[in-house]
């Protein structure tokens, strides 16, 4: 199973902010869609850095004197961003987010951002995969038995 | 007046296909207890259950088994099925609007993605999807035809279609008589002359989708015998090192296997030989004066690693040239538009969020409509996987009727729907007269010995239906 099987239930729609814009405005995006990340694009559209809760804690952490949502995205946001594509593999994405620990993977296809995949929905795919195949095998005894037993 | 969903009123679904995920969705909405529903399943074929009848392969009765548990549903008396009743050319959108307050969509994959190499438009170039609709006797495909004169065969891609496209090409007349393959095939595939079958994967042993099962029952061809290369059994350093950070059972399980397979040449011992190959992509087809496929031209490839740690194939500058006469891609299902719909071309799926169908500009959701099975999430996973896909579906479907988003039907009665479905096709086949289509069929293939002896056009089922009704009468 890859990526793409995540993002055609999930819809393209990834909810995007620029470099210049406010940490302010981040942080009503992310509560307005109710989500943890944000991704930063230039004007191409193309990802150049993520912003994320955890980014914005962390922030208002280290710059106790200073107004966090009064700053850049640019200043606060995380710039080696890992992206991905629709055709990596869900379990090896797993593994990577697990071991690197990120819970964020911006998808980008033809240079163009396609969609964002967290790791809550990368551990509902496997736990969906998983939960199909036991079904599987499951209805297949079932119906191996008797029909007037049931 | 009572509210939608109580006894009084039911609330009114229309299912429109009816393989296992249209069969999943329908026990998810009979098994919630929130709300009383009333189903009525839409099929083009008179044959209920889509793949599992036209996609499970003919030798592997054990997985059709699944069936009884769709019938134990169809039983019910909030179920009706309309059998040989066809979206978009019977029914329409606007129709089901009229009479259902909710539709789901559960049509499957109706296509299959293309290599997109030269030659592959050639005579003798075929897609595994239609060969394997073919050999089930599914009545769409039922007049194709395919050149097993022909003694070398390549089948694209590593997954369990390719498995089941080998395994079907390779199987003697006494395998395959103990199966409800098709007369036409079966009688075409006895006397093929096919003598060698090329798997070819794009990545390594560890990669392919293949699962254990699969692979082991290859082994046990009764006149056939497969080989892996040496060299290409060998993982490399990539490969080698994901398994040993990451070791699953499965893909453990799927190299033993594999390594059982291993050697140089073929012993001999078996009239033909399947050849697993991995690493290879095909780039060319060539052509003989006729314009039939004449040699395949591979590439070998190498892996590396995507930033989000998959193992990707990559083309070397190495070239081979197999002398095959026929191809079968068989490198994936891709949904096809539905009238009305909003459509997904890069995921080839109805454009849906958790199964509600939603308006690709605005995202929104699309008031009443749903999709479930491969037509949602595209075609991956085994037929279990459906299940958890269609409860996500039902569970959206459920929250829309608490809050009131339904469809507005002016006509959301059982009988209205029944005239209006009669009047559209005069010979719909309901879930009772299915029955008879099926113990005939069963009945045919007592007297061969064999599952069943399916009937494989639509004008055939209903004869036989005309047939056996007026003799009851």
């Amino acid at each position: 199973m890859n990526v793409r099987t995540i993002l055609a239930t999930k819809g393209s729609d990834v909810i995007t902010i620029r470099p210049h814009q406010a940490v302010r405005e981040a942080v009503r995006l992310l509560a307005r869609h109710n989500i943890g990340a944000l991704v930063v694009v230039d004007e191409a559209g193309r990802p150049v850095g993520i912003i994320s809760e955890r980014d914005i804690v962390r922030a208002a952490a280290r710059h106790e004197d200073r107004d966090v949502c009064a700053m850049l995205v640019e200043e606060i946001m995380t710039r080696d961003v890992v992206t991905g594509t629709p055709q990596d593999d869900v379990h090896s994405v797993a593994h990577t987010m697990t071991e690197r620990r990120f819970r964020h993977l911006p998808i980008v296809e033809e240079g163009r951002l396609v969609g964002i995949v967290s790791i809550g929905d990368v551990v509902k795919a496997q736990r969906d995969l998983y939960r199909g195949e036991v079904d599987t095998l499951q209805t297949q005894i079932m119906a191996d038995e008797p029909q007037n037993a049931s | 007046m009572a509210s939608i969903g109580t006894a009084e009123r039911p609330l009114r679904v229309a299912v429109i296909g009816s393989g296992p995920a249209g069969f999943y969705t329908v026990e998810h909405l009979f098994r919630q207890k929130t709300y009383t529903v009333q189903v009525d399943m839409f099929e083009r074929l008179p044959t209920p259950f889509g793949l599992v009848r036209y996609g499970v392969a003919p030798d592997h009765q054990k997985i059709k088994n699944v069936t009884r548990i769709y019938e134990k549903l169809a039983r019910r008396p909030e179920f009706r099925f309309f059998g040989n009743v066809e979206y978009g050319r019977h029914v329409t959108l606007d129709d089901l609007r009229r009479h259902y307050h909710q539709i789901v969509f559960a049509t499957g994959t109706q296509g299959d993605r293309k290599l997109g190499i030269p030659g592959e438009e050639l005579q003798g170039f075929h897609s595994a999807r239609e060969f394997v609709a073919w050999y089930n006797g599914h009545p769409d495909y039922a007049h194709l035809t395919f050149d097993l004169s022909k003694e070398l065969v390549a089948v694209v891609g590593v997954g369990n279609v390719a498995v089941d496209v080998c395994r079907i090409l390779l199987k003697t007349r006494e395998e395959l008589l103990q199966t409800d393959i098709a007369d036409y095939a079966l009688e075409a595939l006895a006397n093929s002359n096919v003598r060698e079958v090329y798997m070819l994967g794009r990545r390594g042993p560890a990669q392919a989708a293949f699962t254990p099962p699969e692979i082991k029952e290859l082994g046990e061809l009764a006149d056939a015998e497969v080989v892996v290369l040496p060299d290409e059994a060998e993982l490399d350093e990539l490969s080698r090192r994901a398994v040993e950070e990451h070791p699953d059972k499965e893909t453990l399980r799927k190299l033993e296997i594999l390594r059982g397979y291993v050697r140089e040449r073929p012993s001999g011992a078996k009239r033909r030989v399947l050849y697993l190959r991995f690493l290879v992509s095909p780039v060319e087809a060539h052509a003989n004066e006729a314009g039939e496929v004449d040699g395949l031209k591979l590439v070998r490839n190498e892996l590396y690693m995507t930033e989000a740690g998959t193992l990707r194939p990559r083309a070397t500058e190495q070239f081979e040239e197999i002398p095959v006469q026929l191809v079968f891609r068989s490198i994936g299902y891709r949904g096809a538009p539905l009238p009305g719909l909003p459509f997904h071309e890069r995921w080839g799926v109805i454009w849906n969020k958790k199964g509600r169908v939603v308006d690709p500009e605005s995202g929104e959701p699309l008031t009443g409509l749903y999709c479930a099975g491969w037509i949602k999430r595209g075609a991956t996973g085994v037929i279990g996987t459906n299940k958890p896909d269609a409860l996500e579906t039902v569970e959206c479907m459920v929250e829309d009727v608490e809050a009131g988003r339904l469809l507005d039907p002016d006509a959301p009665d059982p009988e209205a729907a029944e005239c209006f479905v009669r009047e559209r096709q005069p010979n719909y086949v309901s879930f009772e007269d299915w029955k008879i289509i099926d113990r005939l069929e069963v009945e045919r293939g007592k007297a061969a010995g064999r599952p069943r002896v399916k009937f494989t056009s639509v004008e055939e089922m209903l004869e036989a239906l005309r047939r056996e009704k007026a003799a009851v009468r």
